[in-house]
């Protein structure tokens, strides 16, 4: 059985091979091959799962040695995976919601002509991410790690002759780099440290180490999350990165990728737990990155950047959960998969919406689309209450427990902690709304509105395949794009009762992440009813300002706030002072250094010498008499020399 | 002959009269000899004056109970080396002066510097070295001069001995291939230099120097009927080294004044026929 | 006398000899006043021999003169070789060796 480990990775990678080596040929048949290979990769999971099921808790992780990799004395790097429930949860979601969007994109890509070359790339990233959970040590989880982001480069430039998708791509793996150092960072502690990058030796030992090396290697390791999870302050990327196609949107940019930093922290819990000073900073910048996604949501017309926003938002409240410890790891991870859901599916929604509407993005050209696309509005409008928590759904349950697991921390921490994600919640439900509202409900702006044209940035160039008409005739999209959607959906709704309700989720992960309920200063429905007050004064407050009175097609100048969060509260701006000017200014004082000083010094050196020379050259005259003279000269020295010595 | 012997070999501080008398004289005189060599304008007096001061070197080798090398320094030295001298001297140009005017900017303060310096350091050294007795030779020359240098040369420094046999061997091989000139033609054969003789501007011999009855040095060119030199009467090598001496405007000047005269006497013997 | 005098004499004429080699400018001269100058130590090396009453110095000024002929066989032949090919036996016409 645990063969199926290693087949799980080598179908999409696979797939991934044949569809990027084999050329046009194969640009017919292309999509359904990957399609096929994420599905047998999704079969084998679930083969996986089920076989996992009929052992008992304390038997479920499976490991397998593949190959040793780069085996040096004292450097013994391996091939292996381990199978547990944590990265079950994860094979399950990757591979599933995977599949469900290649299918998707089998509709979305239609008309471009570079499909076959999407897929080897969806492909190969579903390969780099299943690496990147099913790594039994650190070093194979940085090689799926750096995988993921060569594939979410590749995705989000997909339509590299747009420029802004070009520069996007390239922001995004900058931005991503220096993440990448931070577990490149940890990964070379933990070899001094521990002599080891498995994840047995290195969690296994983790009291062994100093609280120094414990500290750094935990500091380290939340930079990577961050890079790659987008939390602040290396969130810059996730705005942009909307560019790539909307199905990479909701696969890499909702549901899995940008969840890979949740999946390091708490599969580095042992190091996390070990330091709390570092579980602080992590509860600090998953809190930081909550309210600020959550403002940033709010503030953007383009229906993508919104749900960018309230990506980053949500995954603030997993690393926020994941900071607090034993209490959060569980309900980090619920979130997590019940987030992976929803969020996909409303970018899946959203796509449709664009597909619809002759990809335009601006949600003040839409309005009243609830009419012309009824299976979309039901899907996204499931996935819309499911992420503000309505009670019932999933994100009720997941959400929730991360609130009251927030106070459990217990202390002042616990109450502001409880405050911000209840802040969270409200916001999360009244940009939610406003999204909704704009799209689906009021006035059918778009009516007598032109299209952009498909140059302008941040539209779709599929818009050319439909014509650029004046006027857009929204219409439903074909099965291929709706089923996925309406599956999703069905996630979106059951999902966290079959987690939550009798805690199924909790003891199914427990002997992976430990558990802790926590003493909440609170009782649990006290926490729900705040959460449910909370939803409705964020719903009320959106409905009021969106729903009640028509929207302007053209933003209004807004608050300061308002402008910043436009701007994605200046973190360009910010990114552009502080890293690029402040850069710019180092590099030319180096210059200025290198010139003045360095070049001084070298040049000085050889100026004088060269004048030395110029001077001494002189004595070379060529005269032998001349020569004989110094000589001469010398003997005079040296016999004078002899002399004193002798004399003294 | 043993008495004398046995008074050299015991240590002593000081030399007979006579012996101070020749020193302090030819001391001088090689001084000077020396002076001269550097100072003479011409090679070949600086070579004359050069084997003056060896000759007296000589002397004092014999004076100093050396009296193989006081033969060896006349013979070798003077005799065969200043020869050879001479030789490239005639060689070079036996009449051509050097200018002893200095053209390196300072060489002649300097090398007065460090010669001054020099000797002042040297005497100084010599002074200081308390040198107030002598062993003499005569212990060491009894059973002759000649025979005791042998039994060293052949004993103690025979490899060196050998040593400068190769070297000599060496130096005389080695001033050969430095005067050895490659021939880079083909030797003109008998023929061709007879056609080009009998083809070239001069079928009979170049005209002889000198003019006649009055000059019949060599380096003087022969007049032409118009009283012009002749370049061609006089060898290639004193052309080349300027060594040619012009008298065709003494010549015209000469018959000038022997018409002069004559014409004076023809007018005196007329005047006396009144 | 005390024959240290020779010694004196010798570092006169070595002077006179030193002196000559760096002023005159005719190869031949600057030749005949290195013989001078080997030809002063020969005079020191026999005087030498006198003080130390052994034959040594005697040996050593022999060597001096072979050398001093081989030395000036080859001199000669440079000097004559030079004169050949530049016309002149100045020495300080041969300083092309400059920059």
């Amino acid at each position: 059985m645990e063969n199926l480990i290693a087949l799980l990775i080598a179908a999409p990678l696979l797939g991934a091979a044949v569809l990027l080596c084999g050329g046009r040929r194969l640009d017919k048949a292309g999509h359904w091959l990957g399609t096929l290979l994420a599905g047998a990769s999704f079969v084998i999971g679930a083969v996986l799962f089920v076989d996992m099921l009929g052992r008992s808790a304390d038997h479920r992780t499976v490991t397998k040695h593949l190959f040793s990799w780069i085996p040096v004395e004292g450097f013994q790097a391996n091939v292996g995976f381990q199978l547990d429930q944590l990265s079950m949860t994860f094979v399950l979601l990757i591979t599933g919601v995977g599949t469900l969007i290649h299918i998707y994109s089998i509709g979305y890509m239609e008309h471009d002509e570079n499909r076959r070359r999407f897929f080897g790339y969806l492909n190969l990233f579903l390969a780099a991410m299943l690496l990147l959970v099913l790594a039994d040590n650190y070093l194979l989880l940085y090689v799926g790690w750096e995988g993921v982001g060569l594939a979410s480069y590749l995705l989000i430039g997909f339509w590299q002759h747009k420029p802004s998708a070009a520069t996007a791509a390239k922001k995004a793996f900058l931005v991503n780099r220096v993440g990448d150092m931070g577990l490149s960072i940890a990964i070379m502690v933990m070899f001094t440290t521990f002599g080891s990058f498995a994840f047995s030796t290195v969690l296994g030992e983790t009291g062994g180490a100093s609280s120094g090396r414990n500290t750094a290697i935990g500091l380290m390791l939340l930079l990577a999350a961050c890079g790659k999870s987008a939390q602040v302050p290396l969130q810059s990327w996730l705005g942009d990165a909307m560019e790539g196609p909307t199905p990479v949107s909701a696969l890499i940019h909702a549901a899995t990728m940008v969840t890979a930093g949740v999946y390091l922290i708490t599969r580095s819990g042992a190091i996390f737990n070990a330091v709390p000073d570092v579980q602080t900073v992590v509860v600090i910048v998953g809190a930081v990155t909550l309210l600020f996604g959550a403002i940033v949501g709010c503030a953007k017309d383009d229906i993508k950047k919104a749900l960018a926003g309230s990506t980053m938002s949500q995954i603030g409240y997993m690393v926020l959960a994941t900071g607090l410890g034993p209490i959060g790891y569980v309900f980090a991870i619920m979130h997590l998969v019940t987030h992976g859901f929803f969020k996909a599916g409303l970018f899946l929604g959203a796509g449709s919406v664009m597909h619809g509407m002759n990809d335009e993005v601006d949600m003040r050209k839409y309005g009243g689309l609830r009419k012309y696309m009824p299976v979309t509005f039901v899907t996204f409008g499931l996935g819309y209450l499911a992420i503000i928590g309505f009670p019932g759904l999933s994100g009720f349950f997941s959400k929730d427990k991360i609130i009251e697991a927030a106070f459990a921390k217990g202390g002042t921490e616990g109450w502001i902690l409880g405050a911000v994600t209840l802040l969270g919640a409200a916001i999360t439900a009244y940009y939610m709304t406003r999204v909704m509202v704009m799209t689906f409900f009021g006035e059918e702006r778009w009516k007598h509105a032109k299209t952009a044209s498909p140059d302008q940035p941040g539209v779709e160039p599929a818009a050319e395949t439909h014509g650029a008409h004046d006027e857009p005739h929204p219409h439903e999209s074909p099965k291929s794009m709706t089923i996925p959607m309406i599956v999703l959906a069905f996630g979106s709704v059951f999902a966290g009762g079959i987690f939550g309700i009798g805690d199924r989720f909790v003891k199914w992960l427990e002997p992976v992440t430990s558990f802790d309920h926590g003493n909440s200063p609170v009782a649990e429905w006290t926490v729900t009813a705040a959460t449910i007050v909370c939803l409705l004064i964020g719903v009320g407050l959106a409905v009021a300002q969106y729903g009640r009175k028509p929207v302007p097609a053209v933003a209004p100048r807004g608050s300061l706030l308002t402008r910043a969060a436009r701007r994605d509260l200046l973190q360009d701006d910010f990114n552009h002072v502080v890293l690029v000017r402040g850069g710019e200014h180092l590099t030319r004082s180096l210059v200025y250094l290198d010139h003045s000083l360095v070049d001084g010094v070298v040049n000085g050196t050889a100026a004088s010498v060269g004048g030395l020379s110029g001077r001494l050259r002189k004595l070379q005259n060529g005269f032998a008499r001349s020569y004989a003279v110094s000589m001469f000269g010398g003997a005079v020295v040296i016999i004078a020399a002899t002399l004193l010595m002798r004399a003294v | 002959m043993s008495a004398p012997t046995e008074l050299l070999a015991a240590a002593a501080s000081h030399t007979s009269t006579g012996e101070a008398f020749q020193f302090w004289v030819l001391g001088t005189v090689a001084v000077i000899g020396a002076l001269c060599t550097i100072l003479m304008k011409k090679a070949v007096h600086s070579a004359l004056c050069l084997a003056g001061t060896m000759i007296i070197l000589a002397i004092f080798y014999l004076a100093n109970g050396a009296y193989f090398l006081g033969i060896v320094q006349i013979v070798v030295y003077t005799g065969a080396i200043m020869m050879l001298f001479l030789f490239v001297v005639m060689l070079v140009g036996v009449t051509a002066a050097d200018s002893l005017k200095e053209t390196i900017k300072g060489q002649r303060w300097w090398a007065a510097a460090c010669g001054l310096g020099f000797g002042v350091l040297l005497i100084a050294g010599i002074g200081n070295a308390s040198l107030t007795t002598f062993t003499g030779l005569g212990a060491a020359n009894a059973n002759g001069n000649v025979e005791g240098l042998a039994t060293l040369i052949f004993t103690k420094y025979v490899f060196a001995f050998e040593i400068t046999g190769a070297l000599l061997i060496t130096s005389a091989v080695g001033a050969m291939v430095l005067t050895h000139r490659e021939r880079t033609e083909r030797a003109k054969t008998q023929r061709e230099m007879s056609e080009e003789r009998v083809r070239g501007k001069h079928l009979p011999p170049l005209p002889a120097p000198g003019v006649y009855a009055r000059h019949n040095a060599v380096d003087i060119a022969g007049l032409l009927p118009d009283g012009t030199p002749s370049e061609l009467t006089v060898n290639q090598t004193l052309r080349g080294r300027g060594q040619i001496r012009d008298v065709s405007s003494e010549a015209i000047a000469d018959l000038k004044a022997l018409e002069q005269r004559s014409e004076e006497r023809l007018g005196r013997d007329e005047e006396a026929v009144k | 006398m005390n024959p240290v005098n020779y010694l004196y004499l010798a570092a006169l004429l070595f002077t006179i000899g030193a002196a000559g080699v760096l002023i005159r400018r005719n190869a031949i001269v600057v030749f005949m006043c290195v013989e001078l100058m080997l030809n002063a130590c020969n005079l020191a090396f026999v005087c030498f021999s006198r003080l130390h009453g052994n034959l040594d110095g005697q040996i050593i000024a022999f060597f001096t003169m072979v050398v001093a002929a081989a030395e000036v066989v080859v001199g000669l032949a440079i000097i004559v070789s030079l004169f050949r090919s530049r016309h002149s036996a100045s020495v300080d016409d041969a300083s092309l060796m400059k920059l």
